[in-house]
């Protein structure tokens, strides 16, 4: 009882802090989700068209990214992130400045986010029968207008799976930047928790938060699912 | 690049390294003891232990392990001073030491997602197998250890093994509780010396390695267990 009073009262004091917390993670995840699926889709093609070189770097940048630990890999692609935008100011003549949370923190995950989504989206780009792209070859699309109209649509329902399961990811990552110091919502929680030295209030006021956007998600994903795979064969499960 | 750091740290890396390992280790048997009967609950036993175990990986799923270890380490941390009686008992050390809380939420964690793997491997062995065994007169327990496992397991060692990639990399996390690992030395090597790239950097390094070997243990494991595409 006394648990259900002091969140009560927690929520009250530090509602809009939480709300705010909670905007900025989801600004963040939605950011950098994109962010991924942009660098990932650029990166599959790369590597199933690209030349050998290409093919080896992009090779070493997913695996580099699937195997250090994303706390690392955070703190090394901010600082130096905001580094180079630094030295290319000063180069430029104009002051250094401090980047935004915001936009730092949706470079930052969209870059370890871009490792996995290459590889959902190879994976999928692969799978597509070849007499279809073939189809629109000779009908004179270009590279570009075959993978527009083509290779994106028919990889979706393929890549959606694991692109849900990456969004999934993508939202519990946030909760990372915290310990760089971003102000989303886990790093709110802590700060109320601390505040308020209601310890088991505030982080459980926080779990419901991430679980109530995991289920709303899957709820998305799964019209999302139903939509991209309208006309195709049931699979039985 | 500057590196004159490291013989001065060597033996604290060493130190966090067995941290590493031991906390990566413990969470994954620990996990993984969980994540049997909480696969299990969901295919056969009754339909309240399936929804209990569903709602328990959904909720662990579904929730950043980082405010899990904090929930765990914080909220029940600051909870168990309030009874004497757990201040005299024997098990006070380890209540107020850092490290059994990781173990713990790790473990939590690590079961939440195994058990999600495991539930639908469990599913995935047909069931005339399952039949066989229990033709023979086996117990449920001989047919659990000798046909269901076993079965189970071989289908899904590639993504228990990708589990395991996921579970190294996270037990950097561990640091923002005081439990100092491999990555909690290399901030300590950062707040001492004010270099910033060369420590995580070494750090990096080390998990690249370890993640090399835990996937080379895994394909030498997947190589010794005869697969069906094998065939």
């Amino acid at each position: 009882m006394e648990f259900i009073s002091n969140t009560i009262q927690l929520l009250y004091e530090w509602g809009p802090n939480f709300w705010r917390g909670t905007m900025a993670t989801l600004q963040i995840a939605i950011g950098s989700y994109l962010l991924g699926i942009f660098i990932g889709t650029c990166a599959a093609t790369g590597k199933i068209y690209g030349g050998r070189s290409l093919r080896f770097s992009l090779g070493i940048y997913t695996t580099l990214i699937r195997a250090v630990p994303e706390l690392v890999l955070i703190l090394l692609i901010y600082y130096a992130g905001s580094t180079l935008v630094n030295i290319v100011l000063e180069g430029l003549g104009f002051s250094p400045i401090d980047i935004s949370g915001v936009a730092a923190g949706i470079i930052v995950i969209g870059i370890v986010q871009g490792a996995y989504q290459t590889e959902v989206i190879r994976g999928a780009l692969i799978a597509i029968p070849k007499h279809e792209t073939d189809a629109g070859i000779a009908f004179g699309m270009s590279r570009f207008k075959v993978f527009r109209r083509i290779s994106f649509p028919a990889m979706l329902p393929l890549a959606l799976p694991g692109m849900a399961n990456l969004w999934m990811i993508c939202t519990k990552e946030t909760a990372l930047l915290a310990v760089v110091g971003f102000e989303e919502l886990a790093l709110v929680t802590k700060q109320a928790a601390g505040k308020t030295r209601m310890f088991l209030e505030a982080f459980t006021v926080a779990m419901i938060i991430y679980l109530c956007i995991t289920l709303a998600s899957n709820v998305v994903f799964k019209l999302v699912e139903k939509r991209t795979t309208r006309g195709h064969p049931k699979l039985d499960r | 690049m500057v590196w004159d750091w490291l013989p001065t740290y060597a033996f604290r890396f060493v130190e966090g390294f067995w941290i590493t390992i031991q906390l990566f280790s413990m969470s994954l048997f620990f996990g993984f003891m969980l994540a049997i009967p909480i696969g299990l609950a969901q295919v056969t036993g009754p339909k309240w232990l399936g929804l209990i175990a569903r709602g328990y990986c959904t909720l662990f799923r579904g929730t950043p392990l980082l405010i899990q270890l904090w929930l765990l380490y914080y909220g029940l941390g600051s909870i168990f001073p309030h009874f004497p009686a757990l201040r005299e008992s024997m098990f006070w050390p380890i209540l107020i030491a850092a490290f059994p809380y990781a173990v713990v939420a790790f473990s939590l964690s690590v079961a939440a997602y195994e058990g999600h793997v495991m539930a639908g491997a469990f599913r995935s062995v047909p069931k005339n197998e399952l039949e066989a065994g229990r033709a023979f007169g086996m117990s449920r327990f001989t047919l659990l250890w000798r046909i269901w496992l076993p079965r189970a397991l071989q289908n899904v060692l590639p993504t228990l093994a990708g589990e395991a990639v996921l579970t190294l990399k996270s037990v950097p996390l561990a640091s923002t509780i005081t439990v100092f690992g491999v990555y909690g030395v290399g901030s300590i090597v950062r707040q001492d010396t004010y270099l910033v790239y060369e420590p995580l950097l070494f750090v990096a390094f080390i998990y690249l390695c370890l993640t090399g070997i835990l996937v080379y243990l895994f394909g030498w494991l997947e190589r010794r267990v005869p697969s069906e595409s094998m065939k």
